[in-house]
């Protein structure tokens, strides 16, 4: 099988490897920047365990987002079982439409955690703050939830393209 | 980023600013009816010790403090920024142990970047080679001048002096724009400090010249002529620089500025409080610690000596918190 002949499947998978690899990356960084912070926290006070952990997790959902557009991808174009013949003109598409996710998952996952890390100083100080806490970080989830869905309706859509 | 790296550390020390003395407790120390409600208020938020010698209460709050920044960077020499004050009071204390063959207690102070002993050592060995590079020219000039004329305010001069430039010079290479601000605000007070006494004690230009440390926020120059025309003409070069609201404490007196510089350097640090990033938060910690420790000096002493209230209520310094 010539990689040229099935250039469309490539790009498509590679679109989908992206966007799971981005997000998943930078929830990977914004988590672990959240733990830190929350550790030394817990060190200090151990009864604010649950608030700071609800407040770590944040950042986690751009890597589920990126797995989601990946696992949608690879049904799509065959990957996970069915007809994988895909033009290079639907393979480009696919590509395209994957990158939303990849780029605002991966830089928002690391913004929302230095906004939890901020929290987190919150929560230690002020812990019946804890709500307003939670809102600021949460705050930038909506861009990751944009990508995600433009993402989506960009995958199911070029399915029916007669391209 | 580099900033990154202190997210641990930055937390804690969030939780350790909740045990700060906030202005509510001092307002409790002045109304303590005694120094000795005083030390039981104090003993209450953890500070042990003062029974007679209140020293040792305060060296114990630094070594913990010390000892915190320890257990967070584990290597502290970027603090040492902080820390170079002390070694250069401990070069001082040796300097004129060495001279006048006395050594009173608790001259040295604990917390230094060298070690006392090899102060002492390299002082009365003259092995002045021991000592870190920018101290030995300093060591070795003070003594010298110490043992040929005896002008123990010479000595002063030329240790503050190198003190200072050690000071501004790490806060510089430190790359830190904390640090910076830090280096910058302690040189630039203790430069105006210095004219104002000099016009007092009515100091020739030399003695200017060598004493006044350079900074970006003062033109040194500038001072040194005003404080040879007189203390109005040093209140009129603050006028221009960024320390202009320190000349109305200047004109109330010597230590309402003191206390205006304490405060100065509190307020530019109080931004830390809402930082949760970088070095900062860690370092304006420090500093929030030397300042309680400051006024609570002033509050045992006003207490023990039996001053008014409100007298040492005017001596007290902002809080962090």
């Amino acid at each position: 099988m010539a990689i040229f002949e099935n250039m469309g499947v490539v790009l498509a998978l590679l679109g989908a490897v992206t966007a799971a690899l981005a997000a998943g990356i930078g929830s990977a960084i914004g988590v672990g920047m959240t733990g830190e912070a929350a550790a030394g926290v817990v060190t200090e006070d151990p009864s604010k365990f649950s608030k700071v952990l609800v407040l770590q997790l944040l950042p986690g959902t751009q890597g589920i987002y990126g797995l989601l557009i990946g696992f949608i991808t690879l049904t799509q174009i065959g990957i996970m079982g069915g007809d994988s013949d895909i033009s290079l003109i639907k393979g480009i598409l696919y590509f395209v439409a994957c990158l939303p996710m990849a780029f605002v998952g991966y830089k928002s996952a690391i913004r929302q955690a230095r906004a939890s890390v901020s929290s987190i100083s919150l929560v230690a100080k002020r812990p019946d703050q804890f709500v307003k806490g939670m809102i600021f970080p949460a705050m930038v989830e909506t861009y990751a939830i944009l990508a995600l869905l433009i993402s989506i309706l960009s995958i199911f859509g070029i399915n029916g393209l007669p391209v | 980023m580099a900033e990154d790296q202190y997210l641990y550390a930055v937390a804690r020390i969030r939780t350790k600013e909740l045990s700060l003395l906030s202005a509510a407790f001092f307002e409790q120390l002045l109304s303590a009816p005694d120094y000795e409600s005083c030390i039981r208020l104090l003993k209450d938020k953890g500070w042990e010790g003062g029974g007679a010698d209140w020293e040792e209460m305060f060296s114990e709050q630094r070594r913990r403090t010390w000892e915190l920044m320890e257990e967070l960077l584990g290597d502290t020499s970027v603090f040492d920024v902080f820390l170079y004050a002390n070694d250069y009071s401990n070069l001082k204390a040796a300097v004129k142990t060495c001279r006048h063959r006395t050594e009173p207690d608790n001259i040295y102070i604990g917390q230094g970047t060298v070690p006392v002993e090899t102060i002492r050592t390299a002082v009365m060995e003259n092995r002045f080679e021991d000592l870190p590079e920018a101290m030995q020219e300093p060591a070795r000039e003070a003594q010298r001048v110490l043992l040929q004329t005896g002008d123990g305010q010479l000595c002063d001069v030329i240790l503050d002096r190198a003190a200072l430039d050690a000071v501004y010079r790490a806060g510089k290479e430190s790359g830190n724009e904390f640090l910076k601000l830090y280096a910058e605000l302690t040189v630039a007070c203790a430069d105006i400090k210095t004219a104002v006494r000099a016009v007092r004690m009515r100091k020739n230009r030399d003695f200017l010249e060598r004493s006044l440390a350079p900074c970006d926020s003062l033109d040194v120059k500038a001072l040194a002529d005003a404080a040879l025309a007189g203390e109005e003409a040093v209140k009129q070069c603050l006028e221009f620089s960024e320390y202009h609201e320190g000349a109305a404490a200047l004109s109330e007196s010597l230590s309402a500025f003191e206390r205006w510089c304490d405060n100065l350097m509190i307020r530019r640090i109080r931004p830390q409080l809402h930082n949760a990033f970088g070095l900062g938060p860690l370092a304006a910690y420090i500093l929030a610690r030397e300042s309680e420790i400051k006024s609570v000096r002033i509050i045992l002493s006003g207490k023990k000596n039996r001053l008014p209230e409100e007298s040492i209520r005017e001596r007290v310094r902002e809080t962090y918190v």
